[in-house]
């Protein structure tokens, strides 16, 4: 039983209820001192209330993968997802899965619906494309991952031919300093050196060229990349593709995605600097079967990335890297592509088979992290349905809001009215002990935002309405005990300490019901059912703790005052009004009564 | 406050009081009365289902000049399925269209948008795929099955299994009359009402624990007198809790009223009203059961214990006994005070009778309760 057993500690005993008074008015400003300190003075709000777009994804079960749908996947979903959403320019948008094989997708307002939903629904795509042409993004030259095996300096040599012909480069930066001579050598960063070169140089006719030569090799090597449609046109594309911005990035990142496997595409590089022409895929995602980032201390080579293969990813990697290791840079280069982003772009220089490769150079631990599980995950084969979409407006949402706010307000202030008619003096304490747990309701809410992405919503505020009942009948049960004890004859001071142990019990065991029905709500339920759980949860614990800490405490306190403890026809504790008869009768009327308080 | 006060003291003491227990047969017929017409209903005018459970989905246009009828035109001609439009307080339109797959959902809603002339983004929207309802409603089944199971075995050990299978019976009789309340009405079913239905599982039975409380308190030492039988026991302490119950249903429903007529009001229709409409049936029916159909059906189940058998034969016997001494002419002068003086002997006499009477009771008792 959940009762409490006599003897426990029980707050707010007689011996020093100022203090325990004061333990929790403390607690109440330490809370709204650090909602202040943290910066947010309101509840999050859900998107039914701030406006907005949500989304509801389900994954779907695939024919022989019964075990497909898992806890690491599914977050490996959430960050992929998140990725992509976020890429959009608002990184206010939030992913988080719930339940089993649900994800929820929420962007406030302010953000293209219609783009996000196609960001949301299409599947992570990932491949190894080889590159065909490779330009700078932006102006700062940074050192590009290389494969193992590493470069040559003929390569460089070659590269720095060709490079000359890319261009349509915006960012005449200043040249840097070549990139070392032995080891990785920084294709990126050679050619925009190079492009730098010939600054501002237009773009048609170095175009023209460059796609000759693109070509050319195509054609020379015998590899699965037959440069496909119009050479011309990609190139044109190239030169139209701006890698500079989040917003044009990501709108590239859209096109190149979408395209087929077997066409060549433009891509950016995920850091912008670097936009790229890419043959056709070589080696599918789902060739590769893990990733590690690794500390390589002997090589010296720093944080590495080690791939493994399957055979038939193994047995393409081979080949393609055998067939780019021969080619002049940047077509040594394969480009690792998720959802038509080029997430790193290393350069080969042998023939890589056994089914392993590396990937070195100019990584940090985070960034070989990254990779490595874009690599283990980014064609995670859960592909996932649209089951819901809500689009909200600003304005309606606002008007949930008030619409919520007022009714509570109302009910509120109807239970007021009703408090105070019924229970005079005492529906002070009522309406404090109400005050107080708002209070704490609130800044807790406030607080829960920022530290576990707790959102109100319309439910919730449904919730903490309902919360108002079963608040209030926690001192509905006390205070009729208290009149039950004076009733038997007793002062105010005995009756209060005599009622409490059993009003306690009744509260604990009640208690534990509703809040009982609001975990098993949490666990078992998604989406909004969820909300409204939390929120009925967290009130009724705050309903024990403001019982325990305040209303207890505070009716001590209040039964030495003469106001109460005279019974003031106002103070709702009149033993005339209770209907209190003479002593005499009353107490031996009570010693016959089937109940009989014996807890107290 | 002052009249009740006196009606809560009296109803304390036990002078005035309702037989709630004594009648319980009309109650459970009035219930069962109830549940038939609520599962009738339920059989005969099926649920209305909203879009989350049936996929489609809702449209809310901004402020239009466009009719409703025109607004239909366009949501029917390019989804192919029926659209009810409802027009709104302040000219705007709600646009529903059922059975629809996401995609044809966001065709409708580029057509509406063309249609009103406003961008996409000001058109709310609700689109939701067949697949989710039965999620929703798995995932509640789940946490219904859940609840009851962990709840029985709760207040198995916090009361006693008779209490337990009470308070199921009236949660299953809160929950039928609601969802009852839904079909014979027609109101839809959306996730609010679930949110609605479930919140009721949770208040139901915590009312019926709170009652149950001092039900429990009242029969600690009850087969120690003969003054009482357990239902007369079981009525007096629903009785003096009547003004517990009163008082907390009242508070209880003042704001979920509020969310309902007044909240509801400013919106139409909206998961406000949904979740408070539910909850106002099912937290009236909540503590309508608790006092009604909980407790009078623990005394029922009580009374067929052999304890409890024995006890109420004690207590005819000294009622028969008492009621002999009246016609003797040896009325007391002061009920009361007799009453009491007797009690405390008839406490022990009690007690020393009590294995007696309790073998009785189990070599053949007659069976017949109080």
């Amino acid at each position: 039983m959940a009762a409490p057993k006599k003897g426990r500690r029980s707050p707010g005993g007689q011996g020093r209820p100022g203090r325990v008074l004061a333990l929790i008015l403390i607690a109440m400003v330490a809370l709204t001192a650090g909602m202040f300190a943290s910066g947010h003075t309101t509840p999050r709000l859900g998107i039914d209330l701030a406006g907005g777009t949500s989304f509801t994804l389900e994954a779907k079960n695939q024919p022989g993968k019964p075990n497909a749908i898992n806890t690491t996947n599914m977050n490996t979903a959430v960050g992929i997802i998140d990725r992509r959403v976020n890429g959009l320019g608002v990184s206010e948008a939030e992913v988080q899965t719930q339940g089993v094989k649900h994800i929820i997708v929420n962007i406030p307002k302010g953000t293209n619906a219609k783009q996000a939903r196609q960001q949301v629904g299409t599947t992570a795509q990932l491949g190894f494309r080889p590159v065909l042409t490779s330009t700078a993004g932006v102006k700062t030259p940074e050192p590009a991952p290389s494969a193992t095996g590493d470069k040559d300096k003929a390569d460089k040599g070659k590269q720095d031919e060709k490079s000359k012909q890319d261009d349509k480069n915006k960012s005449s930066g200043s040249p840097s300093p070549s990139a070392s001579t032995q080891g990785r050598p920084v294709t990126d960063a050679l050619k925009a050196d190079k492009a730098d070169a010939t600054p501002g140089a237009s773009a048609p006719s170095s175009a023209k060229t460059d796609d000759k030569g693109a070509k050319k090799d195509d054609k020379k090597a015998p590899t699965p990349t037959p440069a496909t449609g119009d050479a011309a046109a990609l190139q044109k594309k190239l030169d139209a593709l701006d890698c500079s911005t989040k917003e044009s990035r990501s709108q590239a990142n859209e096109a190149a995605a979408g395209a087929k496997p077997t066409d060549s595409i433009v891509a950016c590089r995920k850091d912008g600097q670097v936009k790229e022409i890419l043959g056709p895929v070589a080696v599918e995602g789902t060739g590769v079967t893990g990733a590690n980032a690794v500390f390589d201390s002997q090589g010296g080579k720093g944080w590495i990335v080690q791939l493994k293969f399957n055979s038939s990813g193994s047995k393409k990697f081979a080949q393609v890297t055998g067939q780019l290791a021969s080619k002049p840079a940047p077509q040594n280069q394969f480009a690792i592509v998720l959802d038509g982003e080029v997430v790193s772009d290393p350069s080969v220089s042998t023939s890589i088979g056994g089914g392993q490769a590396e990937i070195s150079g100019g990584f940090t631990q985070q960034s070989a992290t990254d990779l490595a599980n874009v690599l283990s995950y980014g064609a995670l084969p859960l592909s996932f349905d649209v089951v819901t979409e809500t689009t909200v407006t600003a304005a309606l949402g606002g008007e949930q809001l008030r619409a919520g706010l007022i009714a509570g307000a109302i009910g509120l202030a109807l239970v007021v009215i009703y408090l105070v008619a019924y229970y005079r003096g005492l529906a002070l304490v009522a309406l404090a002990s109400l005050a107080v747990s708002a209070i704490l309701t609130y800044t807790i809410m406030v607080l829960l935002g920022p530290a576990i992405s707790f959102a109100l919503n319309l439910p919730a505020v449904c919730g903490a309405i309902v919360a108002i009942g079963i608040t209030a009948d926690s001192f509905i049960v006390y205070f009729e005990r208290i009149r039950d004890e004076i009733r038997e004859g007793r002062t105010l001071r005995p009756a209060v300490e005599r009622g409490w142990p059993r009003a306690r019990r009744t509260i604990l065991v009640s208690d534990f019901v509703s809040f009982l029905a609001a975990a098993v709500l949490f666990v078992v339920t998604v989406g909004k059912v969820q909300g409204f759980a939390f929120t009925l949860g967290l009130t009724t614990l705050l309903d024990v703790v403001v019982v325990f800490f305040f209303t207890k405490p505070l009716m001590t306190i209040l039964a030495r005052r003469k106001f109460f403890a005279s019974g003031h026809p106002w103070s709702g504790l009149d033993p005339k009004r209770l209907g209190v008869k003479p002593p005499l009768r009353a107490s031996r009327r009570r010693a016959s009564a089937p109940v009989d308080p014996k807890e107290a | 406050m002052s009249r009740l006060g006196t009606l809560g003291a009296r109803l304390y003491r036990g002078e005035v009081g309702y037989d709630f227990v004594g009648k319980r047969k009309i109650w459970y017929g009035i219930s069962i009365l109830i549940t038939i017409t609520a599962i009738v209903g339920l059989a005969v005018r099926g649920l209305n289902m909203g879009i989350e459970f049936s996929g489609g989905a809702v449209f809310t246009t901004p402020k239009t000049s466009v009719s409703a009828t025109q607004a239909r035109t366009t949501a029917e001609e390019t989804s192919g399925h029926t659209a009810v439009v409802q027009k709104l307080g302040d000219r705007t339109l709600r646009v529903q269209v059922s059975d629809l797959t996401p995609e044809q959902s966001r065709k409708t809603q580029e057509a509406l948008a063309k249609k009103l002339n406003v961008p996409l983004d000001k058109v709310n929207t609700d689109i939701v795929g067949p697949s989710w309802g039965d999620q929703i409603a798995d995932k509640a089944w789940t946490g219904l099955a859940a609840f009851m199971v962990l709840v029985v075995i709760y207040l198995a050990i916090a009361f006693e299994w008779r209490m337990a299978l009470a308070a199921l019976i009236a949660l299953v009789h809160d929950l039928t009359i609601t969802v009852g309340v839904y079909a014979l009405v027609g109101f839809e079913v959306t996730p609010g009402t679930v949110i609605g239905l479930l919140t009721i599982l949770g208040y139901s039975l915590y009312d019926t624990v709170v009652v149950f409380d001092g039900l429990k308190e009242g029969s600690k030492d009850l087969t120690k007198q003969a003054r009482f039988t357990y239902s007369e026991m079981a009525n007096r302490s629903l009785n003096g809790t009547l003004v517990r119950s009163i008082n907390t249903t009242v508070v209880a429903l003042l704001p979920v009223a509020g969310l309902l007529f007044i909240g509801g009001g400013f919106l139409g229709a909206g998961m406000l009203n949904d979740i408070s409409l539910a909850l106002f049936v099912g937290l009236a029916a909540g503590a309508y059961s608790s006092i009604f159909i909980a407790t009078p059906l623990v005394a029922d189940l009580k009374e067929r214990d052999p304890q409890m058998k024995a006890l109420a034969k004690r207590v005819r016997a000294r009622r028969a006994a008492d009621a002999a001494k009246a016609e003797a002419g040896e009325a007391p002068e002061d009920a009361t005070d007799a009453d009491d003086a007797e009690d405390a002997a008839a406490g022990v006499v009690g007690q020393r009778s009590q294995t007696a009477s309790r073998n009785r009771g189990r070599g053949g008792a007659t069976g017949k309760r109080r």
